[in-house]
């Protein structure tokens, strides 16, 4: 069989390198292991978690199916409360929107609240272009941001960096950015917190303009909230006169009664708190109190397509904990960035082939980036059986069929570089219909079993395996040969 | 009582000592095991693949083959979650496609009587004391289609604390995949790996000569990865340990 059985896209190759990096596996190791048994432990502290599950999916699904209404909702409650919404079809037109909403202040700087949906977009670089200087005030996210590096996690970007590489980062970026780290910085966590909230403080007080995402959106009463544990989140929602939120569809609940659901498991499972520490929540706008202006950019991207596909739109119930992260044994070791995608790990392993379609090496090898051990699926607090849409979407790589892209109804192709394993595939099959055919092929390796290599390198498949693993030796005769010869053992043969 | 070994194609072909290891087991404690000749495979490397519209025949296959038991007994956490959790979402997708209820009305008949074998004694025949005897200190792996896919949960770890003779072990991070993952190991061959030498690794702490589980081909991957670690420890299928008495104990 030829190599394409193997088909080494994207995703092998780059964890090929993380596997192979010992600081990045200790980082990511230590890091994932300790959020891991705080949130079991949190977890299990909740009687009802079981029900408060069922009732978060029960709220999304809910919320999805009526997706068109609970958004006209939205839309005239914030305009009612004095903001206002804009609708962005992509990643082009938000950017587009917000750089413009930013040159109308006549500001050439934002800080930033962390956010998902303006990372997704590519908000900063496009700012960037536009001469907008976009600072992150989360401190993972400014790590990242200093350290002219990738987010390799949704909710802690920096996991893979360790303290002496963050003093590094620190000590040698931060004057380029603004207020310099302290002379003689160490890598106590105190004081890079310290140098952290100093250099921030800068920005915070003289931002005219801050962006953010938020978690949910109240269609109700046009309420947006915005939930993190270090402050600079409620900074930037607060001082600046121009607020503006890029928010997913996907992140409204009804009523305010929804967000009680949310708020018991989101900390719980991101952070493994039992209350999330700075909950922010804003209406439009009030006179003297907050921003003068805010303007709402209602995001797709990809969202409407995924929302049209019957196994994969529970996607879309995600509240972005990490939980799927860090419970993830192939997250764990291959990192973040070999997911090629703001969204890391087992839900985007299934998002970001849904939002930007399966055309690409990385997006085609994504839904194979699991052992299908479910152990996302059990941590997960909106129920997202992230293994059935994984192999759902390994469905549409190699057989193809209709999706929705942009909109419209496509018929995809089956991908390339699955071939020899569509063939080996069918092969089976036809075998296994036949067990003639499946007792002639075992009878021939039994056979030949002495020629069977245990440790040699074989090609193809053969070789993925033999690099790390013996092969099994193959018995003298299989089972069904026994049974057949001595009647299931009482022949008197053993 | 008349059971079916679905013995499943990676036992028949590599692992004929757990599908004999079945049938002195179950004869044991009087059960009347038939396998069904015309066997083949469940179709779960195919389904997990990719492959749904190929595994839908060898579904049907494995219903015709096994549809008239009163009980199938599977010596595989993975493959008997394949027949109870996925056969009846191939129906769902094949109803949800407008092709009908043939594919779930075809399929329903085994999905409720298929069990795995630890299921199926503790479950069906009530006992956790099988009459083993298996001197050996054995850690266990719960892999992870039984503990997820079939909720297996402290039935092996029962019926292995009643063995005679056996000292059963904690394994560190029992939970966690050992990296086979079906086609997995082969499309992501260095994290499948390095999860697997951690595995390893992990199961070697605990001083253990055996590492049991009730999936042979996770133990195929455990198995390789330790020979190549030149490992002291050896992976023995649970089938084979519940088998072994003082008159005829396994190696």
């Amino acid at each position: 069989m030829s190599g394409t059985f193997v088909g080494m896209p994207a995703f092998p190759k780059a964890a090929h390198e993380a596997v192979n990096n010992p600081t990045l596996r200790g980082n990511l190791r230590h890091a994932t292991h300790t959020i891991r048994a705080k949130r079991e432990k949190a977890v299990a502290e909740v009687s009802d978690w079981a029900e408060l599950r069922e009732a978060g999916k029960r709220i999304k699904d809910h919320t999805l199916r009526h997706l068109d209404d609970y958004l006209v909702q939205l839309e005239e409650s914030v305009t009612a409360a004095g903001g206002i919404v804009h609708w962005a079809a992509d990643a082009d037109e938000a950017n587009r929107i917000v750089t413009e909403l930013v040159k109308a202040t006549g500001e050439s700087e934002v800080v930033k609240v962390k956010s998902m949906a303006t990372q997704e977009i590519g908000l900063n670089e496009a700012l960037e272009e536009a001469g907008i200087h976009a600072y992150e005030t989360d401190l993972a996210e400014l790590i990242v941001q200093l350290g002219k590096d990738r987010p390799s996690h949704i909710l802690v970007p920096a996991i893979h960096r360790n303290r002496g590489e963050i003093r590094d980062i620190f000590a040698k970026e931060m004057s380029e950015w603004g207020r310099p780290a302290p002379e003689g910085l160490t890598d106590t966590p105190a004081e890079l917190a310290e140098a952290a909230r100093l250099h921030l403080r800068e920005k915070f007080l003289r931002a005219k303009v801050g962006v953010s995402g938020a978690n949910f959106m109240v269609a109700e009463t046009g309420t947006l909230v915005v939930v993190e544990s270090e402050g600079n989140g409620r900074m930037c929602l607060t001082l600046p006169e121009t607020l503006i939120s890029v928010v997913g569809i996907e992140k409204i609940v009804p009523t305010w009664q929804d967000l009680e659901v949310f708020l018991q498991t989101l900390p719980r499972s991101s952070t493994a708190e039992r209350m999330n520490p700075y909950t922010s929540t804003w209406t439009g706008t009030t006179d003297g109190d907050g921003p003068k202006t805010f303007h709402l950019v209602l995001l797709d991207n990809g969202r409407t397509d995924t929302l049209a596909d019957e196994v994969g739109r529970q996607a879309l119930r995600c509240i972005r904990c990490s939980a799927c992260l860090n419970v993830c044994p192939v997250y764990e070791r291959a990192g973040g960035h070999a997911y090629g995608s703001v969204y890391p790990g087992p839900i985007g392993a299934i998002l970001s082939p849904q939002l930007r379609g399966t055309a690409s090496e990385i997006d085609a090898s994504l839904p194979y980036a699991s052992s299908l051990c479910g152990a996302c699926y059990e941590v997960c607090p909106v129920a997202i059986d992230i293994p059935e849409v994984l192999v759902h979407l390994r469905e549409r790589v190699v057989q193809g069929g209709e999706v929705t892209r942009e909109g419209n109804k496509v018929v995809l192709k089956p991908a390339k570089g699955h071939a020899a394993e569509r063939a080996a595939m069918r092969a089976a099959r036809w075998a296994f219909a036949r067990p003639g055919a499946v007792r002639a092929g075992q009878r021939l390796a039994s056979r030949t079993r002495r020629l069977h290599p245990r440790r040699l390198p074989l090609p193809g498949p053969g070789k993925a395996w033999s690099e790390t693993r013996d092969l099994p030796p193959v018995p003298a005769e299989p089972f069904r040969d026994w049974w057949q010869r001595t009647q299931g053992g009482k022949g008197g043969a053993k | 009582m008349r059971v079916a070994l679905f013995l499943t194609c990676v036992n028949d072909t590599l692992y004929p000592d757990t599908g004999r290891a079945v049938v002195k087991l179950l004869t044991r404690l009087g059960v009347e095991v038939d396998f069904p000749m015309a066997q083949t495979c469940c179709g779960q490397a195919h389904y997990n693949t990719g492959y749904r519209h190929e595994t839908e025949p060898m579904a049907r296959h494995f219903s015709d083959v096994f549809g008239e038991y009163e009980a199938i007994v599977t010596p595989s956490g993975s493959c008997g979650a394949m027949v109870r959790e996925l056969y009846p979402r191939l129906g769902e997708r094949a109803r949800a496609e407008g092709r009908g209820d043939g594919l779930a009305t075809a399929l329903a008949p085994v999905v409720p009587k298929t069990y795995e074998l630890t299921e199926f004694l503790v479950d069906v025949l009530g006992v956790t004391d099988v009459g083993a005897y298996y001197p050996h200190k054995v850690t266990y792996h719960p892999t992870c289609h039984g503990l997820r896919g079939l909720g297996l949960g402290d039935r092996p770890r029962r019926l292995l604390q009643a063995v005679k003779g056996l000292e059963l072990v904690e394994l560190p991070g029992a939970e966690e995949c050992c990296g086979f993952g079906g086609t997995f190991s082969l499309k992501n061959s260095d994290v499948s790996a390095a999860m697997g030498a951690d595995k390893v690794r992990n199961a070697e702490s605990t001083g253990a000569d055996v590492l049991c589980a009730a999936d042979n081909s996770c133990l195929m991957h455990i198995g390789g990865t330790m020979a190549r670690l030149s490992t002291e420890m050896r992976p023995v299928h649970i089938a084979e340990i519940l088998a072994s008495t003082e008159e005829e104990p396994a190696a």
